[in-house]
């Protein structure tokens, strides 16, 4: 795949160096110079200088046969019009923005990006997940689909204690996909047993989010 | 009419200064407190101070009531995002938005963006003044 990377912060020049380990085409942009010669002696001629908001630098590096456009630069409006231009201007097919300010993933979405990164809220879901009072978090979203992959800690007092998955009634729209039980996986069955300070790990939509909540007695 | 100035330079401070003239409510946002200084002591409008991509900045600007938005800070990205906030997320009636770059111009007006390109614009009116001829 020919992939094109604006941005050479430290996200672009891990990234680059991860896709081209993957044995992919790709090329980075970055637009200052004096970050351009650190990445360009380590990437060479992976990495280029130019301004990735700029269609005539899209232009010289053949935007338009490029399989994906990802744009990880520190700020969502550049982010935007990188992935924007790409799709409308050079018809990519698949583009991918890194949000700063996870508010505008809507945006972008209402926008035409195809899929948006947010490292602020990952690294927050993932700080809460560490936290031992947390009982309930968002591991994951899957947007185009309209789910998510939630964690919950079981509570001691939780009304499902001891009761087996088949006696529990959820919506097909919760579906518990993994237990993880003092640091074991178990991949549950009908008979799979509940136990206080399982880690339940679970597929669901919007409305399963609160189904699974609920069911599991888990107060935010 | 209502309408939400981003970016109070030279361009968004007069043109504050024109719509607040001719009757019309003005709030103006900006990044810097500073800039307003430009709308001198006559203004009658608002001001706010704030990031034009944030939903919540526009909101208090009275984006909701706003029947006309335009964009003129000195990024165009910055324009091109928030005209697209107002236009497509607040559906505000008027939008018009500021790029400098004349291939992003081309690119969002393509995209049915009101834009205004000053670099193409001002090249064409020194290019008649020197030339002594209108070119097209």
């Amino acid at each position: 795949m020919y992939i094109i990377i604006g941005g050479g912060g430290d996200v672009g020049y891990y990234l680059t160096k991860n896709l081209l380990h993957h044995g992919h085409e790709v090329l980075l942009l970055e637009k200052g110079s004096s970050r351009y010669a650190t990445l360009s002696e380590e990437l060479g001629p992976a990495v280029l200088r130019g301004d990735a908001c700029e269609a005539r630098t899209m232009e010289e590096v053949g935007a338009n046969r490029a399989d994906v456009v990802i744009a990880v630069t520190g700020d969502d409006e550049d982010n935007l019009v990188i992935c924007q231009v790409a799709k409308k201007r050079y018809k990519v097919n698949r583009t991918i923005a890194r949000l700063n300010n996870p508010k505008h993933a809507d945006i972008f979405y209402k926008l035409g990006i195809d899929v948006t990164v947010s490292p602020t809220k990952s690294i927050l879901s993932l700080i809460e997940a560490e936290l031992p009072s947390s009982r309930f978090v968002q591991l994951m979203t899957l947007k185009s689909a309209g789910l998510e992959i939630v964690e919950v800690r079981v509570p001691t007092d939780s009304p499902l204690v001891s009761k087996a998955l088949r006696d529990i009634s959820l919506s097909r729209s919760s579906n518990i996909v993994l237990v993880i039980r003092d640091k074991q996986p178990i991949f549950p069955s009908a008979e799979t047993e509940i136990q206080a300070n399982d880690d339940i790990y679970a597929l669901v939509n919007r409305e399963g989010e609160e189904e699974i909540r609920k069911a599991f007695g888990v107060i935010e | 009419m209502k309408i939400v100035i981003l970016g109070c330079g030279r361009v968004g401070a007069t043109l504050a200064g024109m719509m607040g003239r001719a009757g019309h409510t003005v709030s103006v946002i900006d990044q810097s407190s500073d800039a307003f200084q430009r709308l001198g002591p006559d203004f009658q409008g608002t001001t706010f101070v704030g990031n034009g991509v944030d939903e919540d900045v526009l909101v208090r600007a009275g984006i909701r009531e706003a029947e006309a938005f335009a964009a003129v800070t000195n990024g165009d990205n910055r324009n091109i995002m928030a005209s697209q906030i107002a236009k497509e997320i607040f559906k505000v009636k008027k939008v018009v938005c500021r790029i400098y770059d004349p291939i992003r111009e081309e690119t969002y007006r393509e995209l049915g963006l009101e834009t205004f390109c000053p670099t193409i614009v001002g090249s064409q009116i020194m290019f008649d003044a020197i030339t002594g001829k209108k070119q097209k």
